[in-house]
């Protein structure tokens, strides 16, 4: 195993850059999208509410690599330019997205529906009320699960394997099937995502503690 | 955070690294070492590795679920020839990527599965003589400025197979062209369909079984390597190895192996039957 | 639209629903066996037996903090040459998923337990029943009700991941629409729909019966 570190050294950090820039590429955009589709989700309005629980039970229940792989060889059709790296983040960002509207959903509604009328009979519009009263508090609930989200988008980026989106995964598969070491050369692998995934989830949970000491309203 | 707290926190996952690299380090590769010539005598029954999206070589039959082709029955007729007629044959469909890890932890007895007979693999296991030539070529979309592999420069890309002999060699054609490596041919295939590079290589053979079915694609350039394929088995199967090599003989000798030829490929236009062997 | 009826021929629908099996079968084994270790482990680790719960403790997070995809090949490529241990594709999916899938269940299961609080379990202890007792009577039965939610969409999790293993050729869903489209590109869309549809179809299904089983719980 240290004999594949040190031999494919760059090939393997070069595959790190790319899951690492993956992974956050999707997580800005799927923070995005799902704090979008959660404001559809419980927004007043009957069609977005429409809109967004179809987004959300869609994505939710699809598999990410089925996701990943209509991205990498459907959408080109009609969208050229979409190599594996890009239709598999865009894969990623979508699929996450769902989860985080949802995470955000139910920490908002956790928020007392009576803070959003309190707001409301005090002048408040909506979107006041949601950008200072709601929002702010329902962060604080959904920081750790959103965490998770993070470290499990580490682990997800491994699909671009399967679309050459030359990512740690990827990479680990060439070397595995040009030097035949298939064993070394996964533990290695693995040994990298570890290096990548467990810090951030020691970092969530200590947070957690954290945040869950605070009085939470 | 206090810088305690950050302490306590990297030992809590420096252990679990170290801990697995200790696991690591001590393990040493588990070879399987029983004979294959008696296992089968023992059990009647032997295991293929078999390509199970490969048109004419093994491909998997929607209908029945059976893997079909040139290599299938090859083996078949091998293991009919070397160990009797009852013998019981299965068929496990491999990849470039899997096979050979397949092969030595002895999920499968042998590989006939378009594998090329290189230096590389031959330090890894054992082959039989060849008992296919191919050749690597490339296929484009009609029409496509690329017309040989000397068109594949600067900016183009080229999908090739993981795993196999192929994407190996491009690189020292082609040197100049992205290689992107996907999991098979059929995914291969579809990538190049929709358009995720300019061309497609591997072995002339298996780009024709492609073509077959899709004129709108077609080969271009002609071959430009040589692939013998062979048989793999592992490393210390030499009375299973002479066998094979046995029965391919007596299989060319009295005819059978050419009519296998002519029912595969006799009617694969641009395919030249006789470069076969 | 003509690609959409030639790619739905009776043949091809047949091969698909063999995966679709494959599929079911996999993730129900997976399912009933991860959710046993699963409990076990979350356990061991609330319970903290010194050593034992560290080193489970360890075990899991190493896991969680893993691709499934390289679990998956480390089960079908790994063990053999370290343990001398040989799994066919259907094998070693179960068992790539049951250690991943038992992993993040045991640390649902753990956090599940511990919401309910040390007070419920000094009430119980107070009125003059055991350790084992407060727990099977008292904290895991409200623990229980806690945890459905997120169990389940652990299993959904599980269907949907069961996908991952088309990379070691496991006969399932994903594997046999790609054969399908791999032979004939022009079904490629057609294959995606079915696949979307197939893979929501069973994923609904199994988050609405955990909707209804929370309601019940209530």
């Amino acid at each position: 195993m240290i004999s594949i570190l040190t031999a494919h050294w760059s090939e393997l950090v070069e595959g790190m850059k790319y899951t690492i820039g993956s992974s956050l590429i999707a997580l800005i955009g799927s923070l995005i999208l799902g704090i979008i589709f959660a404001m559809f989700v419980i927004s007043p309005n009957r069609w977005l509410r429409i809109i967004g629980s179809v987004y959300v039970e869609i994505f939710r229940n699809i598999p990410l690599l089925v996701v990943a792989m209509f991205f990498y060889i459907v959408m080109p059709r009609f969208v050229p330019g979409l190599d594996g790296f890009k239709a598999g983040t865009i894969g990623l960002t979508i699929y996450t997205s769902a989860f985080i509207a949802e995470t955000f959903r139910a920490g908002i509604e956790s928020v007392a529906v009576g803070q959003m009328e309190a707001a409301r009979s005090n002048g408040m519009t909506y979107l006041q009320a949601m950008k200072y009263i709601i929002l702010p508090q329902a962060t604080k609930i959904v920081i750790p699960p959103l965490g998770n989200q993070f470290v499990n988008l580490v682990k997800n980026s491994s699909v671009l394997a399967f679309l050459a989106g030359f990512d740690l995964m990827y990479q680990g598969n060439l070397i595995a099937s040009t030097t035949f070491k298939t064993t070394d050369t996964y533990l290695a692998v693995g040994l990298l995502y570890l290096v990548m995934t467990m810090p951030l989830s020691y970092l969530m949970r200590y947070l957690e503690k954290r945040w869950s000491r605070l009085p939470t309203v | 955070m206090r810088w305690r707290k950050i302490k306590q926190a990297s030992v809590w996952w420096l252990l679990p690294l170290f801990v697995l690299t200790l696991m690591l380090t001590g393990c040493g590769q588990h070879i399987v070492t029983k004979d294959v010539m008696q296992q089968v005598a023992e059990s009647n029954e032997i295991t293929w590795g078999v390509k199970g999206d490969m048109r004419l070589f093994g491909l998997t039959d929607i209908k029945s679920g059976q893997v079909k082709g040139f290599e299938v029955d090859l083996a078949t007729a091998i293991s009919k020839e070397v160990f009797g007629k009852e013998v019981k044959i299965n068929f496990v469909p491999v990849n470039s990527n899997t096979r050979l890890p397949l092969l030595r932890n002895g999920n499968v007895d042998a590989l006939i599965a378009t594998m090329t007979i290189t230096p590389d693999r031959k330090k890894e296991i054992d082959f039989s003589n060849s008992y296919f030539n191919a050749g690597q070529a490339i296929l484009v979309k009609r029409g496509s400025k690329v017309k040989s592999v000397k068109n594949l420069t600067q900016g183009t890309k080229v999908i090739g197979i993981q795993g196999s002999n192929s994407v190996v060699n491009i690189k020292k054609y082609a040197p100049q062209s992205e290689v992107l490596q996907l999991a098979d041919a059929a995914q291969a295939f579809a990538a190049l369909k929709s358009g995720q590079g300019d061309a497609m290589t591997t072995d002339n053979g298996i780009l024709y079984g492609l073509t077959s079915d899709d004129k709108s694609y077609h080969v271009v350039g002609g071959t430009f390597t040589k692939e013998p394929y062979g048989i793999g088995v592992n490393k210390h199967q030499k009375k299973f190895l002479s066998a094979i090599n046995q029965a391919l003989k007596k299989l060319e000798d009295n005819g059978d192996y050419q009519k296998l030829v002519d029912k595969w490929f006799g009617q694969i236009a641009g395919f030249d039957g006789s470069v076969v062997k | 639209m003509q690609n959409f009826i030639d790619a739905y021929s009776w043949v091809n629908l047949r091969f698909l629903l063999e995966g679709l099996w494959v599929t079911i079968y996999v993730s129900a084994i997976s399912v009933v066996l991860s959710f046993i270790i699963g409990s076990i482990l979350g356990l061991i680790r609330y319970v903290k037996i010194k050593y034992l719960s560290m080193i489970v403790g360890f075990i899991i997070d190493l896991i969680r903090n893993l691709p499934l995809l390289l679990i998956i090949f480390f089960m079908y490529f790994g063990l053999p040459s370290t343990f001398g241990i040989r799994l066919n594709t259907v094998t070693a999916a179960i068992v790539a998923l049951t250690v991943f899938e038992s992993a993040m269940l045991a640390e649902i299961i753990r956090s599940g337990i511990q919401s309910i609080g040390v007070g419920q379990m000094e009430a119980a202890r107070s009125n003059g029943l055991t350790y084992l007792q407060a727990m099977w009577y008292i904290i895991l039965p409200q623990a229980f009700r806690n945890m459905v939610p997120p169990i389940v969409s652990q299993f959904v999790s599980l269907v949907k991941d069961s996908s991952l293993a088309t990379i070691i050729l496991l006969p399932e869903l994903m594997y046999h629409s790609q054969i399908i489209y791999g032979q004939n590109t022009n079904y490629m869309i057609p294959m995606f729909v079915a696949l979307a549809f197939l893979y929501f179809v069973i994923c609904f299904l199994l988050s609405r019966l955990s909707k209804r089983l929370a309601r019940r719980l209530h």
